[in-house]
Parts: structure tokens; sequence; C-alpha cells
């Protein structure tokens, strides 16, 4: 998890890059790939220009009904809206209180080190689900976060936390924030502690040596931390739907409910392949923004 | 935790000067309080695991202490053969995606052929698309494959599988870029042949991409929701289980089983680690 994909090597390790059949060994996987995402996705951009008009009994005909995306994209562009700023908001919060772990695991644990990786990762051993429902029940209005914010006046007395934005994007700040860690950690873990004492040794302050050499050597990390944070955070739905109400409903929760309630495929599919498309445009303008196009 | 670490730091000036050893020392202690609001979560989980709740409730509120929970963890109907069948479509997930996943990185790390770099941003798409497509458009493909019928434990695993490959290529990936193939070269000079020289030197060096990569694969499929609830049929995972046992009213047993996943998966990570302790030990003599 470390970077996204391995730049091209240096000198050892391109030394010993074979030419020949090597390639057979990624066939088993690829094909794997190949049929279970590749062919469902094409399926989805083919289901996605149906007439809308058929139904889930009566069948569809393919008729490249390209108004399905306009109808999709005006009926629920506020949704796409929301979706992409609460995952926005959840991962530059990751990103500020994810790094101070990071960089406190990399360089100042010493040897516990190892113990608070194990740490960061734990949450995960319990299940996702309960971990939310547990937030519900700590946000409850009876709970004692409400109870201490009312008495510090940060909320009014009859004001509440379960069922708002605070609270979704509460719950997806806590969900993705150990796929911010892990990989802000591992290209933190690189860097070799002399080259910052070496900016101290020459002058700098350590702001000036964290904004010289520690944040520019790390930028893989922020650039794969932020990625496996805003894309599984843009398409969640559970936060919303235990966390919030319908007024905080978001992208993933519009295209569940087309498939599994409506059974309206078209606009699933519609839905479903625009908000892929929207986030891989995102994804491909932001490595190109932040200079790591080598990451992929 | 928290005081243990900080006390294991090495202080500059002792006591002395306090605000000084908290300037040393506040980009630690940020780190520990961010991983103490990791943890609020977990504590209310085993709190939760010895309440009694009155009447059936949807959320999961404090009532009185119990053990029961804990006498009788498999009460409600159907909860520990969900857990069975969690544990083996993550397991056989795990197994299948690691194996292929660990050669497709090898071939992508270690040859060099045509289409190399297209198969590395193929890779990569999987994690760019959120679950709630993969989930949806692998329904759609069931579906329309006639397998309708048949939706369940294949599909599930079919799907966990797909999900684990990218992360699985890209873990183990990291790990092989890291690697002196120097030291494979040096082995082949001192006359191992091909096998010897990966049984003897390659794969101990990449066990510990690998095992990560396995570990991470196991955490994603044990845990996924999105992805199985399109895919499931009939079939319950427990994850599944908990998402229904919501809606009808919540046994406090999910609470023992979510205990227990996190006390067994923590001492096997804890375990590992003193075992490769132990074993870097004895390397050195």
């Amino acid at each position: 998890m470390s970077r996204l994909a391995a730049p091209e090597v240096a000198a050892p390790e391109a030394a010993a890059r074979r030419r020949g059949w090597g390639w057979v060994l990624l066939v088993p996987g690829m094909l794997w790939l190949v049929i279970f995402f590749l062919v469902p996705t094409i399926q989805l951009a083919s289901t996605s220009l149906y007439d809308p008009s058929g139904s889930f009994e009566t069948g569809y005909s393919m008729t490249w009904h390209v108004q399905n995306y306009a109808t999709a994209l005006s009926d629920n562009w506020h949704l796409f809206v929301r979706s992409f700023l609460y995952a926005g908001i959840a991962t530059v919060v990751c990103l500020v209180i994810g790094y101070p772990l990071a960089y406190a695991i990399a360089f100042k644990a010493g040897r516990w080190k190892y113990f608070m990786l194990v740490m960061v990762i734990a949450p995960f051993f319990t299940s996702f689900l309960l971990r939310t429902i547990t937030w519900q029940a700590i946000l409850s209005d009876r709970g004692f976060v409400v109870d201490t914010f009312r008495t510090l006046h940060l909320l009014p007395s009859g004001g509440r936390l379960l069922a708002t934005p605070v609270a979704v994007v509460a719950g997806l700040i806590y969900n993705f924030l150990p796929f911010m860690t892990l990989p802000l950690y591992a290209s933190l873990d690189k860097v070799d502690p002399r080259l910052i004492e070496a900016s101290a040794d020459l002058y700098s302050s350590p702001f000036t040596g964290f904004r010289k050499v520690t944040w520019p050597l790390s930028i893989p990390g922020v650039v794969s931390g932020t990625l496996l944070t805003f894309i599984p955070a843009s398409g969640d739905y559970i936060n919303a739907e235990l966390l919030g109400t319908t007024k905080q409903f978001m992208i993933g929760n519009r295209i569940q409910l087309a498939y599994l309630n409506e059974k309206d495929y078209p606009l699933a599919a519609t839905l479903s392949l625009s908000l892929m498309l929207i986030v891989l445009a995102m994804v491909l303008l932001y490595i190109r923004r932040a200079g790591t196009e080598d990451l992929i | 935790m928290a005081t243990s670490a900080v006390a294991s730091a090495p202080r500059t000036r002792p006591a002395a000067r306090p605000t000084r050893w908290v300037g040393d020392h506040i980009i630690l202690l940020i780190g520990i309080v961010v991983l103490v609001y990791t943890f609020i979560p977990i504590a209310y989980v085993i709190i939760l695991s010895f309440n009694q709740p009155t009447g059936r409730s949807a959320t999961a509120e404090w009532d009185s202490f119990t053990w029961s929970n804990w006498a009788h963890p498999c009460a409600p109907q159907g909860m520990c053969s969900a857990l069975s069948t969690s544990v083996q479509i993550s397991v056989l997930s795990t197994i299948i995606a690691t194996v292929l996943g660990t050669l497709m990185a090898f071939a992508l790390v270690r040859h060099t052929f045509r289409g190399r770099a297209t198969a590395n941003v193929f890779i990569f798409l999987p994690m760019a698309t959120p679950e709630v497509v993969m989930g949806s458009s692998l329904l759609a493909l069931f579906v329309a494959g006639g397998f309708n019928g048949v939706l369940g434990f294949t599909t599930i695993l079919i799907a966990h599988v797909m999900f684990c490959l990218s992360f699985v290529v890209v873990t183990v990936k990291a790990r092989l870029v890291g690697m002196d193939a120097r030291l494979e070269q040096a082995a082949m000079d001192l006359y191992a042949n091909e096998w010897q020289t990966f049984k003897r030197i390659t794969l101990p060096l990449a066990a510990p991409g690998i095992v990560a990569a396995a570990m991470l694969a196991f955490s994603l499929s044990f845990d996924d929701f999105i992805v199985t609830n399109f895919t499931s049929g009939n079939t319950v995972t427990f994850p599944l289980y908990v998402y229904g046992a919501k809606q009808r009213g919540f046994p406090p047993q999910v609470f023992v089983i979510g205990t227990v996943m996190f006390l067994v998966s923590f001492v096997i990570v804890v375990m590992g680690e003193i075992w490769n302790r132990r074993r870097r030990a004895a390397l050195r003599g």
C-alpha cells in the first residue's frame, strides 16, 4: 500500500528484470480482473444506455439512450456535490490528523513503533458496521458527547449530532483514517532521519526543515493516502445511512436504492458509471497536479 | 499504553522544564491522542458485549450488566453460521487473491514485456472504483449470465478475490521493488539453481510483503459489506447479519463476536511480531 504502483525502478532491480515468458505469471490474475471487473464495467456502460421505459420484468431495449445521463445528472447533481464535499472534508481532516500520527510512528515511537502501527490497524479487526453502529450510540442525543457539547455551549440545548452532516463526515473520517495513515507511514519511514538532522545542522528551523525536506519526501504517501481515503469515502453509503438521514444521503445511497429497491437498472448504471468516471477524472487530474505520474 | 509510550521516549532534559518536554514530544502526544480516539468505538464494543438490553432495540445503548452474552454467544439465530460463512469466504479469497496477486507482482517487477505499463494502470482501476459501482456491476453480470439462482457463496467469493487482487499486487510490488536483486545474483554466482535461489533467497525476502498483503486481503474480505450486499443472494455473512439485525432489533451477542474478533487478531499480530523478533535475534547469533 506504500505506493500505488512501482515507479520505473532503479539500477539493481533493472538488472534483474528479464525478458521472455515472465508475463505468463500475470495471466490468471488478469483473467480474473478482465472477467469480473472489465466485462461488468463494459456491461454497466451499455446498461446505462438502455431505454428507461423498460422494467426488470419486461426487459430493456438497447436504444443508445444518451439522455439517461442528462436526466440522471440533473436529477442527482446535488448528491454528487454532497458526496465529493463530504469525502473531500473527510480526506483533509484525515490528512491533518493522520500525518502527525504517521510521523510519530516513523520517527518518535522508538521501540513502540511496531505496537503503534498495530494500533492503527487494530480498528480494522472489529467490523466496520459495528464500529459505525457504536458511533451511533456515542453521538446519540442521550450520549455523553452531546451532553458535554451542550454543557460547553458548543451545541444549543436542543442541538443534536446524530443525523447531521457533522456525524456523517465524522463517521467517514473515523472509518477511513487507517487508509490515510498507513501509506503516509510507509513513505515517511523511508525518509532518512539524517536528512532532517542535516537540515537542522544547516541552520534551518524545524518548520523549514519539515517544509523543505520531510514534506516533499512524503508526497508519494500523501498522494496515495488521500486517494485511498477519498475514493472509498465518495462512494460510501453506510455512514450516511447509519449516522445521517435522507437529508445527508450521498450518491452511494441513491445507487444502492436504484439497484436493490427500485430495480431501475438503467438509472443505477448511469449513476454508477458517472461516479466512476468523475472519480477517475479527478484522480488523474490530481496525480498530474501532484507531479507524481510515475505512481501509476 | 499512553503513559508507557511517552515514558519510553528519550528525555532531553528531565522534568526541570516541563514545557520544553512537551514541546519535544508534542507530535508523539498528538499521535497518541489520535490513537486513543480510534479506540473509543472499540472500547464501546467491548463494554456493550456485557450489556443486557431491555426489549429489542435498534440502537445500542447501555442498560445493565450481564455475563449471559458471553455464556451464550451463539444464542441469536443464524449469527454463528453467518460468522462461519464469513470466515470461510475470507480464508478462501485471501488464499486465491494472495497467490494470484503475488504472481502478478513478480511478473510486473521482475519481467519486461509489451503492455506492462497498461497492465499497471489496469490493476490500479479497481482501487479507483467505488465499491458501490463494483458491487452493482457484478450483480448485473451475474444476473445477465443466468447466475441469478446461484447467487451466494461462490459469487461472493469471486467478488472478494476481485477487489482484494489489486491491493495484494500493490503491496507485494512495493516490497519487491525495495529488494536488492544483487542478493539473488550472488546466490546464483554461488551455484544455486533458479529454484534454490527462489526458495532460499527470493521468497524469504518477499515474505513480509506477502504476509502483509494476505492480512490486508483477509481484513478487506472479512469486513466487506457493500460489494457483498450486492452479490450475496440469500447467503448471509457476518456483516450482512449485523446489518439485518440492525433493522430487526439488535442482539448484544454481535458485540461479543466483535470483541473476540478484535482480541484474536490482536493476539495473532502480536505473536507474529514476537516470533519475528526472536527469529531476527537468532539470525544475528
